[in-house]
């Protein structure tokens, strides 16, 4: 038997997906379906440390497309991130995602995912909650 | 049941919350502070939990030292939510008393964690202050048990999968164990949160990771 909880999640799941479609009108480079699947990755993989808004063990990613690497104000990265240097393009988070030691050494980020679908997904996420560039 | 007291580690948490840039959340973040100041927890099942089986390596754990300080990082933020949360007078009596389980096996998971950090020659991440983590984690804006249950389901599955992801980088299989011995308490800590929730049993293999 579904509990008033559930009821009340299932429709904040339901609004959140017609607000994330609706946006996507705004954005049409960016597939819904990649966003949508995406963003379940993202709750999957990066919720443990990141949140959108608020830095956590991590950075917020609220516009981390086309931000200068490293550079969240008031957040203390570690000296390997800091030297990478450049902005985070979805071709430089495929990198990052595909092996977080590979691509800065010593950072404090630890995960490779080797599926190249689901780095597609999680950056058309990340795409879509950062400014439009 | 055996239960200890314990004290609140961080006596000065309304001091800190002046310490919050936004002054637009300061009153909230306020508000759940002193929600939180004004019961004690009572009781910490930290030590109903016998210690896991010592790794007696630790020069092996040396490379793997910053793999255990993010995941040290993560159980400090655990234990903080929990506790903030379990102190704020919105959980109900048989709440409190799982959500005190479950913050008891972070603490043992952070005390593991913290000793291999040393053992390996390093300092151990130090925990945030409750008025970062009161904003970290958007506390302030938690208004019922719900709430609460829901937040503690999403941390809890983000954290389980965050061990699990961070086991390909470990060097040593020892340690690789141990991640995966404490994934699996985030996993049971999930299915509670998620069955209390009124969530669904996922239909899909491979839930965490």
């Amino acid at each position: 038997m579904r509990t008033p909880l559930g009821w009340t999640l299932q429709l904040v799941g339901g609004a959140s997906a017609v607000l994330l479609a609706a946006s996507m009108h705004a954005r049409p480079s960016i597939a819904v379906d990649d966003v949508a699947a995406g963003q379940m990755l993202y709750q999957g993989k990066c919720t443990g440390c990141h949140s959108v808004d608020t830095d956590r063990i991590g950075p917020r990613h609220r516009d981390v497309v086309g931000r200068k690497v490293a550079t969240v104000p008031g957040f203390n990265y570690s000296p390997a991130l800091k030297k990478v240097g450049g902005v985070w393009t979805p071709a430089r988070l495929d990198q990052w995602l595909s092996g977080t030691q590979k691509m800065a050494p010593g950072s404090r980020m630890y995960i490779e995912i080797d599926d190249p679908t689901q780095r597609r997904q999680l950056i058309a996420y990340l795409k879509s909650i950062s400014k439009p560039h | 049941m055996r239960v200890c007291r314990c004290s609140d580690p961080h006596p000065g948490a309304l001091e800190m919350i002046m310490d919050i840039q936004d002054p637009s959340m300061a009153g909230n973040r306020r508000a759940f502070l002193q929600r939180a100041g004004a019961l004690t927890l009572g009781a910490s099942a930290a030590g109903l939990f016998a210690d896991r089986p010592a790794i007696a390596a630790p020069p092996k754990f040396r490379s793997d030292v910053g793999v255990i300080q993010t995941a040290l990082a993560l159980e400090h933020e655990g234990i903080a939510a929990y506790r903030l949360a379990g102190k704020s007078g919105l959980l109900s009596k048989g709440t409190l008393e799982v959500a005190t389980i479950f913050m008891g096996h972070h603490e043992v998971h952070r005390d593991s964690l913290a000793k291999l950090v040393s053992q390996a020659g390093a300092k151990p991440v130090e925990p945030k202050s409750d008025a970062q983590y009161v904003a970290d984690l958007n506390l302030a804006s938690l208004k019922s048990e719900k709430d609460v249950v829901a937040l503690a389901t999403t941390l809890e599955h983000g954290a389980a999968s965050a061990y699990i992801g961070q086991i390909s980088a470990i060097r040593d299989p020892k340690l690789a164990n141990l991640f995966a011995s404490i994934s699996a308490d985030e996993a049971l800590h999930w299915t509670a949160l998620n069955a209390a929730g009124g969530g669904q049993i996922p239909k899909s293999a491979y839930v965490f990771g």
